[in-house]
């Protein structure tokens, strides 16, 4: 028993040793582009954490990502995998702008939830078409995701290019792909006077929700389920292919919230540079890698995605101190990923040679959750 | 109309030739019970070091061998974690895709800075056979990365049905416990093809950058890895239907530039977003088939279960 406490806790600490070691690899390319690394990492420091300002910042970036990762948690849960976190942000994103742009006399506070209901919406319809080809088409979803990511941003690029485009930019002929300043009534109130805003309060009240949801409802418990073992829940009753888009279908909601809230709480407006990840800035990866780092549990992923905020935004100023590009931590994020599923093995390994105990435990404990589900 | 019909057909069977190094790379990885989702990553470096070796040394071949090795080192690395690791293959593979589309770009903007040209591999006109009229233009008049792509799917044929090496591979992903207990050694087989898709996305990285489209941009591939991924769906896993998806894929691509070079009057997102909307629609058509993956794709071997 005492073996098993001191490996459960060496295992929540594999994110952490995964993190350090990319982060040794970071130092390395940072000393090969000619920089001094502790320099480097004080520049991002300070950019991260260095003032109230930076500290806002920190978190206004981490917002979208545990938006994405706890949307990616509940797929992940079901045992499917949602790549789509870029698509499902500009689904959302794009519908709540649109609202906005054409009921600009609504009182604020009507707009601001009929934007974010809508964009919420979209986010859910958008990966529930990547869910339904899942189950009942047997397509594999990683790759209706990436692709719904790139019809996704061509979408919004063409909109923003004609139908949606700032009527300044075409009078003055600059025709920046971007559209006019949202009425201010639809700003997310500020919680100090920083760009922090009310959004990251909702991603967290979310974190906490999707966790109850997932870990203290019947509907969670089947879509875990499912994600455990496919058979044994298809055995049991549970329809599968329901609870299958299920998962995408709330998976893409909350992230298409988010992108909602992107743009309210943000940035005011939406645009583009062209590229697929012009107004994401990548962010549905990089909740991935949150979710990840965040041991797929939404609790988790709200410090891994504080972390994550707080690299790309210290990156952002590294690159302005020292020249170190900011595609740095894009690196070193794929490397996170790499080592946490990579160490996936040892746990599996360790958890297999302490199986007496922990079986008859998982076992007593299905029991009394079957005997619930009967009820 | 002829010479539309000409140029259309000779850029599509240009343009199939990334899409058919990284898809029979894949294709082989996965009939060995491997799926890697990474592709694009691999392309990305691949087509980078290509370029930048192309740029400092002229030296084409030399650009094309440092890719492959690249694609080598990248091959051993997803080997490493799918095999040896036995990671969850789905999301081993996306990690490798942000890490070659980081690491490209960091080294891009480095050591590059700025998108300009190379001088790629020029056309090859076969003697004789590129002075037939139409075919000898469309087919005969390509550079060499382009035949190599195509000679590639008789030889993916062969090797998989004809020899015991492809037998082995194929055994090792539909019953590697039957496999194993005939003495075959998966954790070999498996490196050897995951290294050799390594090599193959490379190339198709390389074909990109220093013979197709002779420049290097961030994101330079957008997505096309993924693509060559589901074309391995598309294909059945057999190297014959792959080449009807690619070249499917590549007549897309080259109606959509044809498309934006004539000013047509169709918004250019629309015929870019083309290539994708397709994939989707192919995918669920080819799901309803009777065809099966390998049993063993993306199932981790272990002895004795």
């Amino acid at each position: 028993m005492k073996y098993k406490r001191v490996w459960e806790i060496s295992i929540s600490l594999i994110p952490i040793a995964a993190f350090l070691l990319a982060l040794l690899i970071g130092t390395i390319m940072i000393a090969f582009l000619g920089v001094n690394p502790l320099i480097a990492y004080q520049a991002l420091l300070k950019g991260a954490f260095g003032s109230m300002n930076a500290i806002a910042d920190t978190v206004a970036k981490a917002t979208p990502l545990l938006f994405v990762g706890v949307g990616i948690c509940i797929a992940f849960r079901a045992g499917v995998l949602n790549i789509g976190g870029e698509g499902q942000l500009v689904a959302g994103a794009l519908s709540a702008t649109i609202v906005c742009l054409n009921f600009p006399n609504l009182p604020g506070w009507i707009l601001i939830i009929m934007a974010l209901l809508v964009g919420l919406l979209s986010g859910a319809i958008w990966a529930g078409i990547a869910g339904f080809l899942k189950a009942y088409f047997n397509v594999n979803e990683i790759l209706s995701t990436i692709m719904l990511n790139y019809i996704a941003a061509y979408g919004m690029n063409y909109l923003l290019r004609g139908p949606i485009m700032d009527p300044l930019q075409i009078k003055l002929g600059s025709f920046i792909p971007q559209t006019a300043r949202l009425t201010q009534a639809v700003d997310l109130p500020r919680l100090i006077p920083t760009r922090l805003h009310f959004g990251t309060i909702v991603a967290v009240v979310f974190a906490i929700l999707v966790y109850i949801f997932l870990w203290r409802t019947t509907i969670g418990f089947r879509i875990r389920m499912i994600g455990q073992n496919i058979q044994a829940s298809r055995a049991s009753g549970i329809n599968v292919q329901k609870y299958m888009v299920l998962a995408f279908v709330l998976s893409g909601a909350l992230i298409g919230l988010g992108g909602a809230i992107e743009v309210l709480g943000v940035h005011h407006r939406l645009f583009t540079d062209g590229s697929v990840s012009g107004f994401t800035g990548s962010a549905g990866f990089n909740g991935i890698v949150a979710a990840l780092f965040g041991q797929l549990h939404p609790i988790g992923t709200i410090p891994a995605s504080l972390l994550l905020g707080a690299l790309l935004t210290g990156a952002n100023k590294m690159q302005r101190a020292v020249q170190i590009p900011s595609a740095l931590i894009g690196a070193l994020n794929g490397l996170i990923v790499l080592f946490v599923v990579g160490s996936e093995y040892l746990r599996r390994r360790q958890t297999r040679r302490v199986e007496p105990t922990t079986k008859t435990e998982s076992n007593s404990q299905n029991k009394n959750k079957d005997k619930k589900e009967s009820k | 109309m002829e010479a539309i019909i000409i140029g259309i057909a000779k850029s599509a069977i240009r343009l199939a030739t990334p899409y058919l190094y990284a898809s029979i790379g894949e294709t082989i990885g996965q009939l060995s019970g491997v799926l890697n989702l990474g592709v694009d990553g691999v392309m990305l470096m691949g087509a980078f070091s290509a370029f930048y070796t192309v740029l400092k040394t002229g030296n084409l071949w030399l650009g094309l061998l440092v890719a492959i090795v690249v694609g080598a080192i990248f091959g051993l690395l997803i080997a490493f974690i799918n095999v040896t690791l036995k990671a969850e293959q789905g999301i081993s593979g996306i990690g490798v895709y942000i890490f070659g589309l980081g690491l490209s770009s960091l080294l891009f903007s480095t050591m590059i800075g700025t998108v300009q040209p190379v001088n790629g591999f020029p056309p090859l006109f076969i003697p004789g056979l590129s002075n037939i009229p139409v075919i000898g233009e469309i087919l005969f008049q390509q550079n060499i990365l382009v035949y190599g792509a195509f000679a590639l799917i008789p030889l993916a044929w062969y090797v998989l049905n004809k020899t015991p090496l492809g037998l082995s591979i194929r055994a090792v992903g539909q019953h590697p416990q039957a496999a194993d207990s005939l003495g075959v050694n998966i954790v070999r087989i498996r490196y050897f093809t995951v290294i050799l898709g390594g090599i193959l996305s490379g190339i198709a990285g390389a074909s990109l950058s220093i013979a197709l489209l002779n420049v290097f941009q961030q994101n330079l591939t957008n997505g096309m890895g993924f693509i060559a991924v589901a074309l391995v769906y598309f294909g059945a896993w057999r190297p014959k239907t792959v080449l009807i998806g690619a070249l499917l894929f590549s007549t897309v691509n080259a109606i959509q530039i044809w498309v934006q070079v004539k000013g047509i009057n169709i918004p250019s997102d629309f015929t870019l977003m083309m290539p994708y909307i397709v994939t989707i629609i192919v995918l669920a058509a080819m799901a309803k088939r009777r065809i099966h993956p390998p049993a063993a794709l993306n199932k981790p071997f272990e002895r004795g279960e």
